[in-house]
C-alpha cells in the first residue's frame, strides 16, 4: 500500500515532467491521491485536508520534480510529517509524591478499558514494581465487574468492588482502602459511555473531581472512523486527560484515528494495546503508526514480538547445542512452540507488508505444525535425541502412531538434517540472533 | 432543561461544530444546487463528499453515489427541487440491500424452519452480547420461544453477562461455563432448542478480530456443528458493526462473509454521533442486508433497520 500510494504518486507526477517547479495547480492532483490515502486509512475529513495543505505547502518550491522517483520522494514528505505530527516528548505513566498514584480510565463503550486495566496493573507490576488495587466502577455493564475480577486475579492483583450502583463511591473508597493498604497505585476503570450521554459525562467528571487523579487515559478503539474526533474532543474537554490509548492495533486497520485525536486534541498517545493477553501492551512509535496509516505495515512490531519469545539466555543455550551438534528434535519441537507462542503464522505473516497479499492464494497452512508435532511426539525420547536411530521399524511405528505416513516422516527428518546444517553453518557465523533465519525455513506451506 | 430532556429523552447534537459544518438543511441546498442543471458544480459535489466522507462512507462508495447522482442529473435535467432529493435518498437506498423473506427482521414473523438458528459473530467490543440481550427480549415479547447460547467462553464473564440478559429478557439459557469448548456450547444449544421446541436460538461467540485466521476458523467449526444437529443451521449469521468504525469494518465484513457467510447486519451505538456509513458500501458489495439498528443500552434499544430512516440520518434529519 506504501508502495502503491508512491506509484500513484509516481503516475502523477508523469504529467509534470518538463515542468520546473511544483505549482499549486500543477500538484493537486498528488495533494488528492495523499488525501484518498488518508482518508482511506480513516482519518478525519477535516483534519486530512489540514494535513494535505501543509504536505502541499511543503512541497512548493522543493526539488522533487526534479528527483528520479518523485513518487517516492513525495511519500517520504508525507511519512516525516505524520511522524514529526505525532512525536514529541515521550511520558510515561506519572507518580504521586504522596502514595497512591491515582490512575482513571474512560472511553467509548467496547473500546476495551476494562481489558487494557488490566494490561495497565500488570505492566506496573512487573515494570515499575507498583502495587496496584483496582477500581471496579463500571457499575452498569452486566458483569463488567466480574469481568475486571477475573482479569485481576489471573495477575494477582486485588479489586475494590461494592455492591450499589454508585461509581463515584467505588472510586473514593478505593483510593482510600489503597491508603490504608499502603498500596501505592489505584486503577479506576469507568463504564463505557457515549460522549452525549450527558449525565454519564457527568459521572465521569464527578469521579474526576472526588479522587482527583494524578493521570487520566482516554481509550480508543484503533478501527474507530471519522467519528473519533467528535468523542476524543468530547471526553477531553470533560475530564481533561493526560494520554491517549489506542486498542485493537493487532488487527489490520490503518488507523487513522491516531492522526485524527492527536491533531485534534495533541495528547500524546501513551501506550497502544495489540492483542487480547495481558501481556499485549507496547508504548506508542511515531514512526511505527505513520508507516501503518500509509499502509506499510508494522515491521518492527513484528521483529519486537519475535526477540520477546526468544530471549537471549536460551538463545545462547540454543546455540551452543547447535554448534556442538547436539541440537536434536527436542530442541526442534521446542522451536515450533515458540514460534505458535509468538501468535497465529498467519498474525504474523500479515504484519509483513505484502506479504498478506502475497500469500492470499497461496496460504501458509497453520495446521503444518501438526503432524510435526504428532510426529515427534509419537517418538521415544531416546529417538527424539538420536535420530539417526530411526529404521524402517521405528519410522513405521512413528507414522501409526502419529497418523501420518513413512514419507512425511522421511521428509521431516530430511528437513530436519537440512535445517541442522544450515544452523551450524549460520551460528559459525556468530550471533544467534539470526536464528529466526533457520526457522523460517521450517517445512510450512508447500 | 429542554422539554424533551425532562421526558428522558437524551439530546442528540453535534457537539463538534468546529470539525463537522451543520448538515441542517443540507439537502434543500443541495437541490438548489443541481435544479435545472444537467451536470452538478464542484461545490455541491464538495458538500456531498463532505457529507459522505464524515458519516463513514468511505471514498470508493462516495465516489460510486457521486457518479449515479451525475448520471441521473445528465439523465433527468429539469426536474424539481422535491424530485432531485428523493432522486439522492434512491440512489443511497439503492444501495442499501433489502432483506430476503426466509429471514425476516419482524420479530412476530413466521420462520420455515423450527428453531430458527442465529449465530452472532464480530470483533472485540462491537456490542455483540448486548445486541443478543436486546434481541431475546423482542422476540419473546412477540410471543416466540427464545433460546440463547453462551459461546463466548473466552472473554473474562461474558457467559455472566449473558446469564443476566436472558434474566432480564426472561428466557432460557445454555451454557458451560467459561472456558469451555464454544462448538461444543453451540452444539448443545441447538440440540437443547429443538428438542425444547424453541422457536428461535441466539448463539453468542466470542469477539475475535477479523485477520486472527486460527479463531476465525475456530468459528467456521462452530457454524459447522450446529448443522449437524439443525438441517441448514444456522440459518441466518449475524455480522455485528459498531457504527463508530471506519473502513475497516470492510475488511471486517469480507474476512466474516469468508469464514461464516453472513447473511445480515446489525449496527450498534448509533445513539451517538457516529452515523455508520461504512454499511452502505458493505451492504452494496457484499450483498448483505443491514437487519437491526442498536440505540444504547437499555434492553428496548434496538429497531428494525429502516433504509429510508438510515439515509435520513446521514443528511442530518
Amino acid at each position: 500500500m506504501f508502495d502503491s500510494l508512491s506509484s500513484k504518486l509516481d503516475k502523477a507526477f508523469q504529467n509534470l515532467k518538463g515542468e520546473a517547479r511544483i505549482t499549486d495547480v500543477n500538484i493537486a492532483e498528488t495533494i488528492r491521491e495523499i488525501r484518498r490515502a488518508l482518508l482511506d486509512a480513516d482519518v478525519n475529513y477535516e483534519v486530512a485536508r489540514e494535513f494535505t495543505k501543509e504536505i502541499q505547502e511543503k512541497a512548493l518550491g522543493s526539488d522533487v520534480l526534479t528527483s528520479v522517483n518523485p513518487g517516492q520522494q513525495f511519500t517520504k514528505i508525507v511519512f516525516d510529517e505524520l511522524v514529526e505530527t505525532f512525536g514529541g516528548e515521550k511520558s510515561d505513566i506519572a507518580a504521586a509524591h504522596t502514595p497512591p498514584t491515582v490512575i482513571l480510565i474512560a472511553g467509548l463503550q467496547g473500546s476495551g478499558k476494562t481489558t487494557f486495566t488490566g494490561k495497565l496493573a500488570r505492566y506496573l507490576k512487573q515494570e515499575h514494581k507498583r502495587n496496584p488495587l483496582l477500581a471496579a466502577a463500571d457499575v452498569y455493564r452486566p458483569a463488567a465487574v466480574n469481568q475486571l475480577k477475573s482479569l485481576a486475579s489471573q495477575i494477582d492483583v486485588p479489586v475494590y468492588s461494592i455492591e450499589q450502583q454508585d461509581a463515584v463511591r467505588v472510586a473514593k473508597e478505593a483510593v482510600a482502602m489503597a491508603k490504608s493498604l499502603a498500596m501505592d497505585t489505584v486503577i479506576i476503570d469507568t463504564a463505557g459511555r457515549l460522549h452525549v450521554d450527558e449525565e454519564m459525562m457527568n459521572e465521569v467528571a464527578e469521579i474526576k473531581k472526588a479522587v482527583n487523579p494524578h493521570e487520566i487515559l482516554f481509550v480508543v478503539d484503533s478501527m474507530t472512523g471519522q467519528d473519533a474526533v467528535n468523542t476524543a474532543k468530547e471526553f477531553n474537554e470533560r475530564i481533561d486527560y493526560n494520554g491517549v490509548v489506542l486498542t485493537k492495533l493487532d488487527g489490520d486497520t490503518r488507523g487513522g484515528a491516531a492522526l485524527s485525536i492527536k491533531t485534534v486534541v495533541n495528547k500524546p498517545i501513551k501506550f497502544v494495546s495489540t492483542g487480547e493477553k495481558l501481556d499485549a501492551l507496547s508504548p506508542f512509535y511515531p514512526d511505527r503508526m505513520a508507516q501503518r496509516i500509509l499502509g506499510m505495515g508494522d515491521v518492527v512490531s513484528l521483529v519486537e514480538k519475535a526477540q520477546k519469545e526468544f530471549d537471549e539466555d536460551e538463545a545462547k543455550r540454543l546455540q551452543s547445542r547447535i554448534s556442538s551438534d547436539k541440537f536434536d528434535l527436542e530442541d526442534f519441537l521446542e522451536q515450533i512452540q515458540k514460534i505458535k507462542k509468538m501468535g497465529d503464522f498467519s498474525d504474523l505473516v500479515s504484519m509483513i507488508p505484502g506479504a498478506s497479499k502475497a500469500l492470499d492464494n497461496n496460504e501458509i497452512d497453520e495446521d503444518a505444525f501438526k503432524p510435526i508435532e504428532a510426529i515427534i511426539y509419537s517418538m521415544t525420547p531416546e529417538e527424539r535425541q538420536n535420530p539417526e536411530i530411526l529404521n524402517g521399524t521405528r519410522r513405521r511405528r512413528i507414522a501409526a502412531g502419529s497418523g501420518t505416513t513413512v514419507r512425511e516422516i522421511n521428509d521431516l527428518i530430511k528437513q530436519f538434517e537440512q535445517m541442522k546444517k544450515m544452523m551450524k553453518t549460520m551460528s559459525k557465523m556468530g550471533k544467534m540472533g539470526r536464528a529466526l533465519q533457520g526457522l523460517k525455513n521450517l517445512p510450512i506451506g508447500k | 432543561m429542554g422539554l424533551l430532556d425532562k421526558l428522558g429523552f437524551k439530546k442528540k447534537e453535534t457537539l463538534d461544530k468546529g470539525v463537522e459544518k451543520s448538515r441542517e438543511g443540507i439537502l434543500n441546498k443541495l437541490g438548489r444546487a443541481f435544479v435545472g442543471k444537467d451536470q452538478v458544480d464542484d461545490e455541491t459535489l464538495d458538500d456531498l463528499e463532505e457529507i459522505l466522507i464524515t458519516s463513514d462512507v468511505g471514498v470508493h462508495t462516495t465516489l460510486e453515489i457521486i457518479k449515479r447522482i451525475e448520471a441521473r442529473v445528465a439523465k433527468d435535467k429539469f426536474v424539481t427541487q422535491a424530485e432531485l432529493q428523493t432522486m439522492l435518498r434512491e440512489e443511497i437506498v439503492n444501495l442499501l440491500k433489502d432483506n430476503d423473506s426466509d429471514k425476516p427482521a419482524e420479530f412476530d414473523a413466521n420462520f420455515p424452519v423450527k428453531p430458527h438458528v442465529v449465530l452472532v459473530v464480530g470483533v472485540n467490543g462491537v456490542g455483540k452480547t448486548t445486541t443478543i440481550g436486546k434481541l431475546a427480549n423482542l422476540y419473546k415479547k412477540a410471543g416466540k420461544k427464545v433460546l440463547l447460547g453462551a459461546a463466548d467462553t473466552f472473554r473474562a464473564a461474558a457467559v455472566d453477562q449473558l446469564i443476566i440478559w436472558s434474566e432480564r429478557a426472561d428466557v432460557p439459557i445454555v451454557q458451560q461455563g467459561q472456558d469451555a469448548d464454544p462448538a461444543s456450547v453451540a452444539f448443545d444449544t441447538v440440540s437443547s432448542g429443538k428438542s425444547r421446541g424453541s422457536d428461535i436460538v441466539l448463539v453468542d461467540t466470542a469477539g475475535r478480530l477479523h485477520n486472527k485466521k486460527a479463531l476465525m476458523d475456530e468459528l467456521t467449526k462452530i457454524k459447522r456443528v450446529m448443522g449437524k444437529v439443525v438441517d441448514g443451521a444456522p440459518h441466518e449469521v449475524i455480522l455485528v458493526l459498531d457504527a463508530s468504525t471506519g473502513q475497516n469494518a470492510m475488511q471486517q465484513a469480507k474476512a466474516f462473509t469468508e469464514a461464516v457467510d453472513i447473511t445480515g447486519l446489525a449496527l450498534t451505538k448509533l445513539d451517538g454521533t457516529a452515523k455508520g456509513g461504512i454499511v452502505i458500501g458493505i451492504s452494496n458489495e457484499l450483498s448483505v442486508p443491514v437487519k437491526y439498528i442498536g440505540l444504547g443500552e437499555k434492553i428496548e434499544d434496538l429497531q428494525v433497520f429502516d433504509r429510508a430512516n438510515f439515509v435520513n440520518a446521514l443528511f442530518g434529519e
